[in-house]
């Protein structure tokens, strides 16, 4: 492993060193390095490229990592990963891509992650994006990510673009059964011409199902984001969507809510705000000592964090 | 010691209304003072004007022998200057810890963090690692205030109506956090018991000071308004 890979590793899955647990490293379409446990078996795929990652029953307090970098240019990666995660079980999925492309062909990667989770579980899942090297190539990422959280499960998934990914692209659907439950964060940092894309679709079918969408973006220079949230309430359940942005220069934000309510007892709410930095906040750490530039980093910072 | 000389401030917005009208004042070293006064009487205009977030439409500030007319915010606040708002701003995403940190311009290691905030009754573990957002209550973002600008330990520490919402006991300990402040204070207040510790009272009204002196003098000027506010609203 070279030290662009590693660092891009740290930097995208927070991994110094070889993790614990199961994980699966892919590099520029190829598996790098695998590792199975007795409770978790990732198993590549016949029919196309990716893997299934099955995790038993019962499996309570481990992780499992699977990183992809994309370190060369001209590369278009498609992969497709399906989780299978077993009833009460307890664990930590770790995904995540990093593009480092310094030529002047684009690169691309396009990760279709599906989960089943089963019924009583806790998976928390969590991606980060991040693309370096030259600023004129497009570095591409689009992931697709499928839901399905069985009775009584909470999925809890952080998504987050750090910055450097010209195109982006990202869809969420989910579906969720009696008692399920689904709170989603996401982060996301434009900059130069960057433009990133968010469809949010989530059906509440189950009873006392809930959701929370959390969406934090900010865009600068001449980047531009938008953001569609769709909520389907069919039963009792209850749905709040937040999405926040932030813009400076010329940058552009577009907020799309949708809520359709189909019972009486489904309770949706969307709330959105998009402006540029608050001069109260500004001024506040004015009077702490900060100068305006430092300040208005600061907020960005604790925003995005 | 600061100076103010012929302070004036119009407010810009719309048809200009003179807020405060030629105010002179002097604030020795180490002293509090507590400007006192109605609503709207321009009291944390006054105190925004000191900080540097509003500027004079006319006069001068001076500190220590500087003309500080000009400086920013950020400016005076490394001069020494702190400022506890009367409504705290939230953010979204910064913590406790991060504001404390910002305030006293170091990482603060968590114990010292936790000082500043028992002096203001807080337990420190609850509150240390939340965000300063609207899920906090009244009197906790009001305390929290507090805490910074105790972080920050500064020369000048000016605190727009540190009491609003804030219960009794803790009241108690506030009152002992200011008597013990070896900094010049300014506090806007209306509580007898804030007054009480005062070194010196201000009186504003309508934008002008009214009379400054001991509590003993102003307080009975202060109970006199009441009394004739009472007696308008008899009518
Ligand atoms: N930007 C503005 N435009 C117009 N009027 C303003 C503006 N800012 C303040 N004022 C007015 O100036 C007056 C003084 O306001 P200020 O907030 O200083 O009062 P205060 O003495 O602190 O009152 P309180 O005791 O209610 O806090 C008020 O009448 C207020 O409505
Ligand atoms: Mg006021």
């Amino acid at each position: 492993m070279n030290e662009i890979t590693k660092d891009l590793l740290e930097q995208v899955a927070n991994l110094h060193d070889i993790p614990q647990g199961a994980f699966n490293i892919r590099e520029n379409g190829k598996a790098l390095a695998r590792q199975n446990t007795n409770e978790i078996e990732i198993i590549s795929k016949k029919d196309k490229d990716g893997i299934d990652i099955v995790v038993q029953p019962n499996t309570k307090n481990k992780s499992v990592h699977i990183p992809v970098i994309v370190s060369v240019g001209g590369f278009d990666d498609l992969v497709y990963n399906d989780f299978y995660i077993g009833d009460n079980s307890d664990i930590l999925i770790v995904a995540g891509c990093g593009i480092h492309n310094t030529t002047d062909q684009k690169s691309s990667h396009n990760g279709i992650h599906t989960f089943h989770i089963g019924k009583n579980c806790k998976v928390k899942y969590i991606e980060k994006h991040l693309g370096i090297g030259n600023n004129n190539t497009d570095k591409i990422l689009n992931p697709i990510t499928n839901i399905e959280v069985g009775e009584n499960s909470v999925f809890e998934m952080d998504t987050i673009q750090l910055g450097g990914v010209s195109y982006s692209k990202r869809d969420t659907s989910a579906e969720l059964k009696n008692n399920a439950t689904l709170l989603i964060t996401e982060k996301i940092l434009t900059t130069n011409k960057d433009i990133a894309q968010t469809n949010f679709n989530v059906n509440l079918f189950g009873y006392n199902s809930k959701v929370e969408v959390v969406s934090r973006s900010v865009a600068k220079n001449k980047s531009k984001q938008s953001f569609y949230s769709n909520l389907i309430g069919k039963n009792k359940c209850f749905g709040h969507v937040e999405c926040d942005g932030v813009i400076s220069e010329s940058a552009q934000i577009t907020s799309t809510p949708k809520i359709v309510a189909k019972n009486v007892d489904a309770e949706l709410v969307h709330e959105a705000a998009i402006g540029k930095i608050s001069e109260e906040q500004i001024t506040k750490l004015m009077t702490l000592g900060l100068d305006k530039e430092s300040a208005e980093q600061k907020i960005i910072e604790g925003f995005l964090k | 010691m600061i100076e103010l000389k012929n302070i004036c401030y119009d407010a810009k917005d719309g048809n200009s209304k003179e807020i405060l009208k030629d105010i002179s004042l002097t604030f020795n070293e180490n002293k509090i003072t507590v400007i006192t006064g109605p609503n709207g009487s321009g009291k944390s205009t006054l105190a925004k004007i000191l900080m540097g977030i509003l500027k004079p439409s006319s006069g001068e500030i001076w500190y220590n022998g500087k003309n500080i007319t000009n400086y920013t915010i950020d400016q005076r606040a490394k001069l020494g200057f702190s400022f506890g708002f009367q409504q705290p701003i939230t953010f979204k995403g910064l913590t406790v810890k991060d504001l404390l940190d910002i305030a006293s311009n170091k990482k603060n290691t968590l114990s010292v963090a936790c000082e500043y905030l028992s002096k203001v009754g807080l337990c420190a573990k609850d509150y240390i690692n939340r965000q300063i957002d609207n899920k906090l209550s009244g009197g906790e973002l009001k305390r929290i205030e507090i805490a910074m600008v105790l972080a920050k330990n500064g020369e000048v520490n000016i605190f727009d109506e540190p009491e609003a919402g804030i219960d009794l006991w803790s009241f108690e300990q506030l009152i002992k956090i200011f008597k013990e402040q070896n900094s010049t204070s300014i506090i806007i207040s209306h509580q007898s018991k804030i007054i009480d510790i005062a070194d010196r009272v201000i009186l504003l009204k309508n934008g002008k000071v009214e009379h400054i002196g001991t509590k003993e003098q102003v307080m009975p000027l202060i109970e006199q308004q009441k009394c004739k506010k009472l007696k308008e609203s008899e009518i």
